[in-house]
């Protein structure tokens, strides 16, 4: 049980500045993802937590203690790797007693921690296989074995996940969620894949060139995003990203642009008003934009035309054009279009967000 | 290979293959047929009537009872025995750690160092004796076994650095970083994890140093003088040719019997020697 801080933590290679000025605080017990594209510097903060890495400043606390000078043996933390590094010339079983060996457990107590993982993950009968003769998935499991039978303070992943295949990963992924429930041990996990951080994470962590953009629940950062990046990269489809002008017209606010003409709800005037006659970006998630009906006010919606229909069953993606913006709105399935037809779309003004320009920040 | 038809076979499988093996083994079969075939066929001209180049009707061991009653030949299988194995150990030894930091740690001027030692590989023998030929005689030690225990590494370690080195970087690092957080120290990690992974590398980097010293040469001629300290290829060259007689039958009953040891070997290790040629790790 520990909680983990960084404090403005930094890290160089040479030059290149992996990690910039990251400060973060996982509480006891939680499951912290970090996300981001690749290159973001997820791995590089990961592996200064486990000690593999040098910190260039900065201090690091596990549970209470610093650890900035303490080798990886010594903070209680156990790690699962993107490619298992399962020992080769290990059975199953010594993979995962070898933890428990280096730290003299007595042999009883190793059979028995070994046992209760096995059972937990499934993997009695693997035992005495050699790593090569287990599948990806069994792989998987054998590496989270040998991580859960030492009982550390910390769990860290480095994309467990990502070399199994589509469906094996959506179900390791809730067995993982699981696990944590059950063992209660906090987690810091990397990923790349954004569903991933939505689904596993009590909290996400968004990192972008090395620098730490927002952290919050899931549904903080798709509701709240704090920049467009994050409102870009939360979301699957992605946000709607339109440059309009602000202009104030007969007591309200506009957003402007060449194809259409919307009127600003009220939750967002403050904000925007020192914005009037300026660009800004407006992002409209896909499930904001729907077909008009009779009753859509228009101040509220515009023209289209549909380019592409992509039907996913439970819902369809339309792929549409306004004048030179593209789209994506994601419309419930017994919707009937046409390629190429012309819609009228609604927005659902409570979603909307707005961007500044240049800085990218939220308003 | 799906092979359609049988001619393909023969004409690109089965007949160069054929041709090949011939042509490796041939020089063997020579040497075991002329150490069997007693010295009145040795010294017939092949254009004589009766003459058998390819095989021998009357085989005789005579040679090799000459060779092991009237040479030296027990006492200079005792003596490569001896060299290679204390030589390839050290060399193996050296060329372990060295490969490991060559191949893991990041420190100033690692790149070059690698490079320098492979340049010292380069140094042909033939000119690295002469100054090592100086050292040996200040230290004392010429014509003792330890003349060539302590050469035999000036181009061993090089070797077992890099080979070694090689196979260490096929091996995933996170193994390593896994056994550390796992309770291992850096060097608990090498030894426990590495080294037993790098098992196929140090056993044919083991096995190619043992044959270099084994077959080595220059070094123990020059550095050897008495008759009982010398080395098989050296002993049989010099004892078994004098002036422009050359005792044929015993200088191949000796060469069959200094290659023993090397078949049996490597065909101990023929799978893992293999598998350290060719093969890396999969976690
Ligand atoms: N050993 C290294 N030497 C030099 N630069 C490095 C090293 N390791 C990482 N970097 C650089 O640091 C930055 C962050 O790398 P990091 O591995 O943390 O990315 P990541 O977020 O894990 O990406 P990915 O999703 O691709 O795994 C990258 O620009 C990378 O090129
Ligand atoms: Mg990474």
């Amino acid at each position: 049980m520990a909680e983990v801080v960084l404090k403005s933590v930094n890290k160089m290679y040479g030059n290149v500045q992996a990690v910039k000025d990251v400060d973060l605080h996982v509480r006891d017990k939680e499951f912290m993802v970090f996300v981001g594209p690749s290159g973001c510097g997820k791995t590089t903060t990961l592996r200064m937590i486990a000690g593999l890495e040098e910190i260039t400043s900065g201090d690091i606390y596990i549970g209470e203690r610093l650890v900035n000078e303490l080798p990886p043996m010594d903070r209680d933390i156990a790690m699962v790797f993107q490619n298992y590094a399962l020992y080769p010339h290990k059975s199953v079983y010594d993979n995962m007693a070898f933890g428990l060996r280096m730290r003299k457990f007595p042999k009883p107590e190793i059979e028995k921690r070994v046992k209760d993982a096995a059972d937990i993950l499934d993997i009695e009968m693997l035992l005495h296989r050699k790593p090569r003769q287990l599948s990806g998935g069994q792989r998987q499991r054998v590496a989270l074995g040998r991580a859960i039978v030492r009982h550390p303070q910390l769990f860290l992943f480095d994309e467990p996940l990502s070399n199994l295949d589509a469906k094996l990963r959506v179900q390791m992924r809730v067995e993982l969620k699981r696990l944590h429930e059950r063992l209660e041990t906090t987690a810091v996990y990397v990923t790349h894949d954004q569903v991933e951080a939505m689904t596993l994470g009590d909290r996400v962590v968004v990192m972008k060139d090395g620098l730490v953009q927002q952290v919050g629940e899931p549904l903080e950062l798709y509701n709240q995003p704090k920049n467009k990046f994050v409102a870009g990269f939360i979301g699957s489809p992605a946000m709607n990203f339109v440059e309009i002008s602000i202009a104030a017209e007969s007591g309200g606010l506009w957003a402007n642009n060449a194809a259409f003409q919307i009127k600003v709800p009220p939750a967002k005037l403050e904000a925007l008003r020192p914005k009037v006659g300026k660009q800004v970006t407006l992002g409209i998630r896909p499930e904001a934009l729907q077909i008009a009906n009779g009753s859509t006010p228009v101040e509220s919606s515009f023209q289209a035309s549909v380019e592409v229909i992509e039907p996913l069953g439970s819902e369809i993606l339309l792929n549409v054009r306004c004048g030179t913006n593209d789209m994506v709105a994601r419309v419930d399935p017994s919707i009937r279009v046409k390629l190429h037809e012309n819609i009228r779309l609604a927005l659902d003004p409570a979603r909307l967000q707005f961007f500044d320009s240049d800085c990218e920040l939220a308003l | 290979m799906v092979i359609e038809h049988k001619w393909k076979k023969w004409v690109y499988f089965i007949i160069p293959m054929a041709g090949f093996i011939i042509f490796t083994l041939f020089p063997f079969y020579w040497m075991a047929v002329t150490s069997f075939r007693p010295d009145g066929e040795l010294y017939r001209s092949w254009r004589a009537a009766n003459a058998t180049p390819f095989w021998t009707l009357s085989p005789t061991t005579e040679h090799f009872r000459d060779l092991l009653t009237n040479t030296a030949f027990l006492q200079w299988l005792m003596n490569t025995m001896f060299v290679a194995l204390v030589a390839t150990a050290i060399s193996l030894v050296c060329g372990l750690f060295a490969g490991y930091a060559l191949s893991r740690l990041k420190f100033r001027g690692s790149e070059f160092l690698g490079t320098a030692i492979f340049i010292t590989y380069l140094v042909p023998q033939t000119l690295l004796f002469i100054p090592l030929a100086d050292i040996i005689r200040n230290m004392q030690i010429g014509n003792t076994p330890w003349a060539l225990i302590l050469t035999y590494p000036t181009f061993l370690i090089p070797f077992c650095t890099w080979l070694l080195m090689g196979y260490f970087k096929t091996i995933p690092k996170e193994l390593e970083e896994c056994a550390r957080i796992d309770g291992a120290t850096r060097f608990g990690a090498m030894v426990r994890i590495v080294f037993p992974i790098a098992i196929p590398g140090i056993l044919s980097a083991g096995i190619f140093a043992f044959t270099l010293s084994w077959n080595e040469f220059i070094y123990a001629l020059v550095f050897l003088s008495s008759v009982e300290e010398k080395t098989v290829p050296v002993g049989v060259v010099s004892e078994l040719i004098r002036g422009d007689i050359f005792f044929w039958g015993q200088l191949m009953a000796g060469a069959l019997l200094g290659s023993v040891p090397m078949a049996i070997v490597y065909s101990f290790f023929v799978e893992y020697y293999v598998a350290g040629l060719t093969g890396s790790v999969k976690g």
